[in-house]
């Protein structure tokens, strides 16, 4: 297996090493689940978040799975650091590596920022998500998600429906289930779901019947409300009745279809509070999910020392 | 060339005097468990159990323990997945009994130990081994051992064979050529030789 030092986006992993991060995710979930939910894997490593671009979510993920594998995490975010004093990314992310990092995660508002890291940065890089690029461990976290309750991915019907356009979110989820081989189709509003996306192999309807029919996962996917007023889409309101989530829409769906959704929700807006707290609904058991998968990144990124 | 150190008769033999101690030393089955370190303790783990189930007509459950999260050389190894550990038991106040297939530097050990007490604090632990091979690392020892073998630390591997796993029974030496292990390098399911 070729050992990727980084984990800069799913575009770059082979379905391998995809699934050894999914086939070990359930080890560290079984310790999330002890009254002692720590293990001294990583004791003694460094760990920096270096986030900049404002995230709670992601960021108390990483950190707690960091500090359940024993490590000593740093949070480095935008508000408080340099770069508003003027430094640069580079010279930000240098200073963190001269602290002792030896696993920097990186949230920047620029696509490819964590790839341009990676060419002077010696400590492993994670990115937590790049611009409108990719968000790889949401993506590997709803992959295991998926594989815990469908048990595979062939021939499974996704539908990843929503903001496509804006969202690393679905980029990383097309990359990621394609190499799975999972039969992936994006619904949307025709603003917000280029049709360029079908080169990634993938269907596109702008009909929510259409893209939910005999489906086994729905993946729904925050509405942008930055947008709103945009252009892109007339009101919220009309987006929900369109391309919202409703209990009555969900029985377009096989009826134990699973739903999805990265958080923060919108509720009433991309989905209906119905659907999001209902049977069908797995939007928790991600959350929890996210801390295993991100362990086994961290884990097995750690494993890789010099190429 | 390699060696036969045990064939399946005597590994049976081995199983069934370390079954009686362990019935022995304990004072019946009362309390006890077994824990088999991934993967060559397990199977040993679950034939001990059957043992003790046939002679004393206790069930005594056993768990399949894997160690990666524990161990201190993982670094060196090459990204593998990680076993996933089954403890169908709580470990707390139990008589605990560590199984694995061959006892060499006692590093897995003291990695089992550590993972043990991180799931609760057992009455006792105790060690059975299939094979002892000498040349510890650690102030550790075992209980119950099935045969004890004297080997060269760096020139030699052992390696145990199950029916479980799809071969004929039997525990081998073979010569260690090349890359011998390195100094300071514990046992493994990979290299336990």
């Amino acid at each position: 297996m070729a050992s990727v030092k980084h984990l800069l986006g799913i575009k770059e992993l082979s379905a391998q090493e995809i699934m050894l991060y999914l086939n070990s995710a359930g080890s560290f979930k079984d310790i999330l689940k002890r009254d002692i939910k720590k293990v001294p894997a990583l004791r003694g490593r460094t760990v920096v978040n270096l986030f900049l671009e404002p995230s709670t979510r992601t960021r108390t993920s990483f950190e707690l799975a960091a500090k359940r594998l024993s490590t000593d995490v740093i949070n480095f975010s935008a508000p408080s650091s340099s770069i508003l004093k003027g430094e640069s990314l580079l010279d930000t992310a240098l200073t963190v590596e001269a602290l002792g990092a030896d696993i920097i995660i990186i949230r920047h508002s620029s696509s490819g920022a964590p790839h341009m890291l990676s060419r002077h940065i010696k400590a492993h890089l994670i990115n937590a998500g790049d611009g409108t690029n990719e968000h790889p461990t949401q993506a590997l976290l709803d992959a295991f998600t998926i594989k815990e309750k469908k048990g595979g991915f062939e021939g499974l019907k996704v539908a990843i429906v929503g903001d496509i356009i804006h969202s690393r979110v679905a980029k990383s989820n097309i990359y990621c289930l394609k190499k799975l081989g999972a039969d992936v189709r994006l619904v949307g509003p025709a603003t917000l779901l280029p049709e360029e996306f079908r080169e990634l192999g993938v269907s596109t309807t702008t009909s929510m019947d259409e893209g939910l029919e005999e489906a086994d996962v729905i993946m729904m996917l925050r509405l942008q409300l930055e947008r709103q007023g945009k252009g892109f889409f007339p009101t919220t309101a009309e987006y929900f009745r369109q391309w919202g989530l409703s209990k009555k829409r969900l029985e377009t769906a096989k009826p134990d279809a699973i739903v999805m959704h990265p958080g923060p929700m919108n509720r009433g807006i991309e989905i209906a509070s119905a659907v999001a707290d209902g049977d069908n609904s797995v939007i928790l058991e991600q959350v929890t999910n996210g801390l295993a998968v991100r362990m086994a990144v961290m884990y097995h990124l750690d494993e890789r020392k010099e190429q | 060339m390699t060696k036969q150190l045990l064939d399946s008769k005597e590994i049976d033999r081995s199983l069934t005097r370390i079954s009686h101690e362990i019935i022995e030393k304990n004072k019946g089955a009362e309390g006890l468990c077994l824990i088999g370190i991934q993967r060559g303790g397990v199977h040993l783990a679950e034939r001990i159990a059957n043992k003790i189930k046939n002679t004393e007509g206790a069930d005594i459950p056993v768990g399949s323990l894997d160690i990666s999260f524990y161990r201190d050389d993982f670094r060196i190894r090459q990204p593998s997945v990680i076993g996933r550990t089954d403890m169908p038991f709580d470990v707390e106040g139990k008589k605990v009994v560590i199984v694995d297939d061959v006892f060499f530097t006692g590093r897995s050990i003291r990695a089992a130990l550590d993972a043990i007490m991180d799931m609760g604090r057992p009455a006792l632990v105790q060690l059975a081994v299939l094979v002892d091979r000498g040349h510890r690392e650690l102030p550790i020892r075992a209980d119950y051992a099935g045969k004890n073998i004297p080997t060269s630390r760096e020139n030699e591997r052992v390696e145990v064979l199950l029916e479980e796993d799809g071969h004929e029974d039997s525990v081998i030496l073979t010569p260690v050529t090349g890359e011998g292990r390195s100094a300071g390098e514990p046992e493994g399911e990979v290299n336990n030789g």
